[in-house]
């Protein structure tokens, strides 16, 4: 078996994987970070959306093989020293969540799309969601949260 | 003095855990020497099994056993189970066949389990799956629940014509005699699509045997852990309730489809004994939209009698419900008890008579999907009212209040006792915030456009708590439908509740919380909801059918009989007398001095148990409640959905959405806000976009991804337009009805009720593709032509 390596979360990681092993498969059996979900097998739903070298990426769509070298972070990485992520705290204020399960994708997606869009509104949030799905929330209040973070985060910027 | 707990928008405890990766999901539980499993399953509708070859499967890398419904029978377990008997109208029971957890002799639907195969990944297990060697005989399915009875094809020797049961409701001759006197009857045919619930987690199940302890557990994505566990000791024979734990965590949603007992869990906890090890299986999402049990799946005939001054006579239907291949565990109740008694809707209806046959077909289980049965009656009711409307040509609000319900309590002939509710006054509110007034105006104006505006009603009534045990049990129900609750107040005064609800994204660890918090004047960080482990709580129903009022009534009547001890132990402290004890603010007082004592310190006086005589009072403070409600709880409302639909392309956007509902007293209006969301999304995907499709001829499910099976994404979906009203359920002391499934129930038929407006036709099914509608408005246009 092919063995790996990558920064995950800010540490070194490494691990013998198969060649076939997905990259959420290694971040979920090798290094136990569980939080990243996998909820489809076509790669529809999103709940296993990690960043790779600060991009957005459906980590069942990665082999772990190709995330060689990379830099990688998950959910667990996201808060830093105990403070939550603005966009993890949004999620919680505007109730953005409520089985939890996709919630780890979302926020990952959510970052990386505020990352990439400076003037967010509801229209190109919903149409930035194209690729997570929810199944509680009815994303009224997902779709908040992001709106929120998004403001807030410009504004610390300002 | 605090601001009020109970009734505040307060922020979710459990949150912390999930935005940040620490949920704990029965797929993120990973055990000692623990095996995957995969299943192998039939990819025929319907076939005799002439042989099962595992042998090479056994050999492959990895593999460390293949197990087969043969070996289920040589252990002698029982098989799966329906856990309510329906009797038909001719007093027989229902027709059940068996349903083997491992398929015995038939598979009969795509996807029906044959046989277990266990390696030490799940990858070799899967590549291993592909060695079992099944011999076929390929019989022709049945798919269409409507030709089911007179299809050559027999799922089932035991249920002829494919029938399991042929079930009334209502007063035949009182409901004829309404008809016959009838100055108009407006009929209508309708489908209630099958849907797939799609809990964003795939169900999955981790089974352990300890030789130590010859015991059990069970993981499992579960909403009664309890349930599962008395069914698989009880009928399934794996092992006595004292030696099976079941446990389940964090479940990432539910819908209903985690209610019910399942093939996999069964097998996976058999077969930890059977190889000494743990065995995990997970679900790949394509598994689950062929083996989790599907929803709705009705076809309806409708008709409604009208005097002459447009007052409701008589309602009458005939619904055929699709149960699929086998009855899963509650799939019974679903169109007979959880249907038949919601027909009156809002209305003041003397006479109902209702009939519905329920097959069986080569396709999924069906069984509970949110809302369950008053999802398929709303929409019956609400799309045949508007009809009715249509045909007189009546205002459909007008039309609606001539008829509604005012004076309670109310009975109505199909077996349900209305307590409470004000229907006018949830309507009245919801015309305003849909701004029915401006309508005319705003269809105008699309049209000018060149666009086709519709707007629809759906004023419903849901009935929830699923009721008084001797009630359901009357029924049929093979359980009772009570809720547990124990509350344990630690020496330092941290309060620990032990509830049967589980929660699944209901926010329970929450709202219980604020109920503890508010009632006994403690902080909410002072206490702890604990559920899902049937080694901590003793017993519970668990949580569907938008229940949970009925476990926080046996929180608020244990933390009654909590008070009432505190006080007697208080009285003792103080010296004084227990009349004289009053309870405020989280402190016991002597009424009219300034000698009190904190919740905390009476806590610990109780466990240390100096100041009161223990041949009178025993020591610690800890109460438990087994709660049986008196009624049902009946939340009610109004949804109005405003649509414009593109005829150039038939796509149908949703404009406005507005939702009014009377869910009683609320005790966190954020969380329940969040309910009334994430149930209008459920409803709307299932008027416009999610259908469960057999292929009629193979049985193939064609909708079985995410490619294929529409589930409604964030730009499918508006923001809704949310308001509430308040009638007090008297059934509890906290006066609150359910709110879960009120989205999914009403706005169906709001959502039809638009699109057939917009269009202006009769019979229109769901769900309103714009393939569908665009032929719709095409062959209208050939018509006029």
């Amino acid at each position: 078996m092919p063995s790996v390596a990558m920064t995950v979360n800010g540490k070194a990681a490494s691990g013998e994987v198969e060649t076939r092993t997905l990259l959420v498969h290694f971040l979920r059996e090798n290094l136990r970070l569980t939080g990243t979900h996998v909820g489809c097998d076509t790669s529809q739903c999103g709940a296993c959306v990690v960043h790779v070298n600060g991009k957005a990426v459906k980590s069942c769509t990665m082999l772990a093989v190709q995330a060689e070298g990379a830099q990688v972070t998950t959910i667990e990485g996201l808060a830093k020293d105990g403070t939550l992520h603005p966009v993890q705290a949004a999620f919680k204020e505007h109730h953005g969540l409520q089985c939890g399960f996709c919630t780890p994708g979302m926020i990952m997606t959510a970052v990386d799309m505020i990352r990439r869009i400076p003037n967010l509104d509801e229209k190109t949030i919903r149409s930035e969601l194209e690729g997570n799905l929810c199944r509680c929330t009815g994303y009224q209040n997902i779709v908040k949260a992001i709106d929120a973070a998004s403001k807030e985060m410009k504004g610390a910027h300002a | 003095m605090t601001a009020p707990v109970i009734g505040a928008s307060i922020r979710r405890k459990e949150d912390h855990r999930f935005i940040t990766g620490q949920g704990r999901y029965t797929d993120d539980i990973n055990r000692h020497g623990q095996t995957h499993a995969y299943f192998v399953r039939s990819p025929h509708a319907h076939a005799k099994l002439r042989g099962v070859d595992t042998s090479a499967a056994r050999a492959a890398k990895g593999v460390v056993g293949v197990l087969t419904g043969a070996d289920l029978a040589a252990d002698k377990l029982g098989g799966l189970i329906c856990g309510w008997m329906i009797t038909s109208k001719d007093g027989t029971p229902m027709k059940a066949g068996a349903h083997p957890a491992l398929a015995v002799d038939t598979v009969r639907y795509v996807g029906d389990h044959i046989a277990i195969v266990i390696a030490e990944t799940y990858g070799q297990a899967k590549d291993a799956a592909e060695l079992v060697k099944v011999e076929y005989e390929e019989l022709p399915p049945v798919v269409d629940p409507a030709k089911a009875q007179s299809d050559a094809t027999q799922v089932h020797a035991e249920a002829p014509r494919n029938t399991i049961y042929q079930w009334e409701i209502g007063n035949k001759p009182e409901t004829e005699a309404a008809f016959a006197k009838a100055a108009q009857i407006v009929k209508l045919d309708l489908t209630n699509n099958r849907l797939i619930p799609n809990a964003m987690e795939p169900r999955a199940c981790v089974g352990e045997y300890d030789d130590a302890t010859s015991g059990y557990t069970l993981y499992v994505t579960s909403q009664n852990p309890h349930v599962a566990r008395l069914v698989m000791s009880a009928f399934i024979g794996i092992a006595p309730e004292h030696k099976l734990r079941v446990v389940a965590p964090d479940v990432g949603g539910g819908f209903g489809s985690k209610i019910f007992i399942y093939a996999e869990e069964v097998v996976c906890t058999w077969a930890s004994k059977k190889v000494r090890r743990p065995v995990k299986w997970t679900a790949e999402r394509s598994e689950s939209f062929l083996s989790d049990a599907h929803g709705r799946d009705h076809v309806t005939h409708a008709e409604l009698a009208l005097d002459a001054d447009a007052k409701m006579l008589g309602l009458r239907v005939k619904t055929i419900a699709n149960l699929g291949a086998y009855m899963s565990t509650f799939s019974s109740s679903v169109p007979t008890y959880l249907y038949g008694t919601l027909l009156s809707g809002q209305y003041d209806l003397s006479a109902i008579y209702a009939e519905v046959d329920a097959v069986y077909t080569n396709t999924a289980p069906v069984d509970a999907y949110r809302g369950a049965g008053r999802p398929e009656a709303t929409y019956v009711i609400e799309r045949i009212v508007e009809e009715a409307a249509r045909q007189l040509k009546l205002d459909p609000v007008a039309f609606r209040r001539k008829n509604f319900v005012r004076k309670f309590p109310h009975q109505t002939p199909v077996i349900m006792n209305y307590d409470a509710g004000d229907y006018d006054a949830s309507l009245d509110a919801a015309l305003k915030l849909a701004d029915y007034a401006g309508f005319p105006a705003r269809k105008a104006a699309a049209k000018a456009q060149g666009k086709l505006r519709g707007l629809g009603f759906s004023t419903y009534i849901e009935a929830c708590g699923l009721a008084p045990s001797a009630a359901v049990g009357s029924l049929g129900a093979g359980v009772g439908l009570w809720e547990s609750a124990e509350v344990r107040v630690t020496p330092t005064g941290g309060v620990e509740v032990f509830t049967g609800a589980h929660s699944h994204g209901q926010g329970h660890e929450t709202t219980f919380a604020q109920v503890v918090a508010g009632r006994l004047g403690i902080p909410m960080e002072n206490v702890e909801i604990i559920h899902g482990d049937t080694n901590s709580v003793q017993f519970g129903m668990g949580t569907y059918g938008s229940r949970a009022a009925v476990g926080l009534t046996a929180v608020s009547r244990a933390l009654d009989k909590i008070e009432a001890k505190a006080k007697k132990i208080a009285a003792h402290v103080l010296e004084a007398s227990a009349a004289d004890i009053v309870f405020e603010n989280g402190e016991f007082k002597v009424a009219g001095t300034d000698r009190k004592l904190a919740f905390h310190e009476v806590a610990l006086n109780a466990y240390v148990a100096h100041k009161f005589p223990t041949s009178e009072i025993e020591p610690g403070l800890k109460e438990s409640v087994f709660h049986d409600p008196t009624n049902f709880t009946f939340p009610a409302g109004t949804h109005i959905c405003e649509v414009e639909i593109d005829p150039d392309t038939g796509v149908t956007t949703i404009v406005s959405f507005t939702a009014v509902d009377d869910f009683g007293n609320v005790i966190n209006p954020m969380i329940v806000e969040g309910q009334v969301q994430g149930g209008i999304a459920q409803g709307i995907g299932q008027a416009l976009l999610e259908h469960g499709v057999y292929d009629k001829d193979s049985g193939q499910l064609i909708t079985g991804s995410y490619m294929d099976y529409t589930m409604p994404r964030a730009d499918d979906l508006p923001s809704y337009k949310l308001g509430f009203t308040v009638t007090p359920c008297p059934s509890n002391p906290l006066g609150m009805k359910g709110c879960g499934e009120a989205g999914a129930i009403a706005s169906p038929a709001a959502v039809m009720n638009a699109v057939t407006d917009a269009l202006g036709v009769k019979e229109f099914n769901m769900p309103a593709t714009p393939s569908r509608v665009w032929a719709a408005i095409h062959r209208t246009r050939a018509a006029a032509e």
